[in-house]
């Protein structure tokens, strides 16, 4: 028993270990966002100037803009298609429909680096070219199968029955859609819209190759600052990012449970 | 299951279609026609744009083949994917143990959010943060010379290692989740019942348990291996000039040498190994799902 005991204390300290891991660069990173030198130098020495300077930089300010506004509009459209698709796939039986639901692997299993790529050559050969279009269009690609997944996960676990029980009491297809099916499912809705609001505003990879100077995204901006050396400002709106996508994913989890727990 | 499911579900894709079109017209638009154009533009000699000559070859593809270049960084690539899985496996699987085994109730889930929180967030910053750390003069440097009673020097910024450490702090959450998930389905009384037959620990943790949570390990294997070798923006970063790989090979030819139709050819290429290992895969995590 004391061996048990004594492995169990083991874990708790190796958890704590990799949640060190997990969290330690994250938490430097922040805190250099605070200090004053430029070039991190110690002692640490608190500022907020490096945030102050991020209103004065109007490319990263219009790059933001850029990636809030396709988060939200992939956001609306892969959630409304993307409910859509379940639904038929959860509630009709027609041949192909183990294709269909196979076909929606290769955008997440693909690498972005094949996916991005094989876009800009596709947009460019077709004449949608590079810009916030091809960018929204990808996303939503990129977006769609984590929201079929998610609102799928959700149908399984409603009781077809009622959507019969509607029908036999008179409520047409829309009724029996708007009022029975949609209401069980929302929770699933909400965390497939969230998990595409993440997907779209954290993408780099893809919005990378179909973007151009002047429409671009924040991650390539920020990519693109980086590159050219580090800079505190860099940790400012990196901080800003990572405590706003984390927020989202907190409030996802409310939604969703990630480890299918009873 | 499907007897369960058919008093709902109605026959015929008729009806379906029009819930079903727009989500796939979207990404046959956006996903698969840039795949086959992907295929077809790499057998070409130049962009089919504004007038240019251009008919098919083999050439890009022989460009591979013949210059050793090319595969000698898909092997670089394909190593720097095992290494970072291997880490992952070696890192994450206890992590995954337990949690799943021995916390118990909210603390539970509390943490396993905190392990896969990170995943969800920005993947660049994240590589940028490693930066902070691992700088010549960052904070592992500081760190360990104000411990030490010597002076050393800490640069692993711009190395391999760099890369590896960054990379594994990218995935490790997932190999987290899918063992997780299968240790958590695992009955504790068989572990029990492997116990009463008088097996010891290190005999019940090969013999029940890790096979029981191979699909989780196999799954995880998956999800990490390929995006790591695609992976570019990270080796950039982090490994500076060692950090050549074959994700940023194909980078250059898009972004810096504008050579399309052989930056085609090696997307397609890895896509076809990304395709060989995902269906080797794929039996083992049949029989789970």
């Amino acid at each position: 028993m004391a061996t048990t005991r004594m492995l169990e204390g083991l874990g708790r300290f190796y958890i704590a270990l990799l949640l060190g891991f997990l969290y330690l660069p994250i938490i430097i990173m922040a805190a250099m966002s605070f200090n004053a030198s430029p070039f991190y130098q110690l002692p640490f020495e608190w500022t907020t100037d490096w945030y102050a300077s991020l209103w004065q930089n109007d490319q990263l300010i219009a790059a933001t803009w850029n990636s809030i506004e396709i988060a939200v509009i992939t956001t609306l459209i892969s959630t409304v298609l993307g409910s859509m698709a379940s639904l038929a796939l959860y509630r009709y039986e027609f041949r192909g429909k183990k294709v269909l639901q196979a076909l929606l692997f290769p955008p997440i299993a693909i690498p972005w680096l094949i996916t991005g790529t094989a876009m800009l050559i596709f947009f460019f050969g077709v004449g949608i070219g590079r810009g916030l279009v091809a960018i929204l269009l990808g996303h939503v690609a990129l977006a769609l199968p984590y929201v079929i997944v998610v609102v799928s996960a959700r149908l399984q676990t409603f009781a077809p029955e009622l959507e019969e029980a509607a029908r036999s009491l008179g409520a047409n297809q829309w009724q029996v859609t708007m009022r029975v099916t949609l209401p069980w499912i929302m929770p699933g809705v909400i965390a497939g819209g969230l998990f595409a609001f993440a997907v779209s505003f954290d993408q780099f990879v893809v919005s990378y190759f179909l973007s151009t100077p002047g429409q671009t995204t924040l991650p390539v901006e920020i990519y693109a600052a980086i590159r050219k050396g580090f800079t505190p400002e860099i940790n400012a709106v990196s901080t800003i990012i990572i405590v706003v996508s984390m927020a989202l994913m907190l409030l996802t989890a409310r939604f969703f449970k990630f480890g299918g727990e009873k | 299951m499907a007897d369960q499911l058919a008093i709902g579900s109605r026959r015929g894709l008729r009806p379906a279609l029009p819930l079903l079109l727009p989500a796939y017209l979207w990404l046959t638009v956006a996903i698969f026609l840039p795949l086959s154009a992907m295929v077809f533009f790499s057998f070409m000699t130049d962009l089919p744009l504004a007038g240019k000559e251009w008919s098919f070859t083999l050439g890009n593809y022989a460009a591979f083949f013949s210059q050793s270049l090319y595969s000698t960084l898909l092997f670089a690539s394909l190593r720097l994917g095992l290494e970072v899985t291997l880490w992952c496996v070696v890192i994450g699987y206890p992590a995954a143990y337990v949690l799943a085994k021995v916390l118990k109730g909210r603390s539970r889930e509390a943490i396993f959010l905190l392990v896969i929180l990170p995943f969800w967030s920005n993947g660049l910053v994240r590589i940028f943060s490693w930066a902070m750390v691992l700088r010549e003069g960052g904070i592992l440097d500081t760190a360990l010379n104000a411990v030490l009673p010597f002076k050393i020097n800490i640069d692993l910024m711009y190395s391999y290692p760099a890369v590896i450490i960054g990379l594994v702090h990218s995935y490790v959450p997932y190999m987290v989740l899918t063992c997780y998930l299968t240790l958590q389905a695992i009955d504790d009384s068989l572990i029990e019942a492997g116990r009463s037959l008088g097996a010891s620990r290190r005999q019940v943790l090969w013999r029940v348990i890790i096979p029981l949570s191979m699909p989780g390990l196999i799954a995880g294997a998956a999800l990490i291996f390929v995006p790591v070798v695609g992976s570019f923006m990270e080796p950039r970063i982090l490994g500076g000039r060692t950090g050549t790989f074959y994700g940023t090979v194909i980078e250059d030819q898009f972004v810096a040498v504008f050579n399309w139709p052989l930056g085609a050819a090696l997307s397609f290429i890895l896509l076809a190994v990304v395709l060989i290992i995902l269906a080797l895969a794929a039996p083992v995590l049949r029989r789970a799902g």
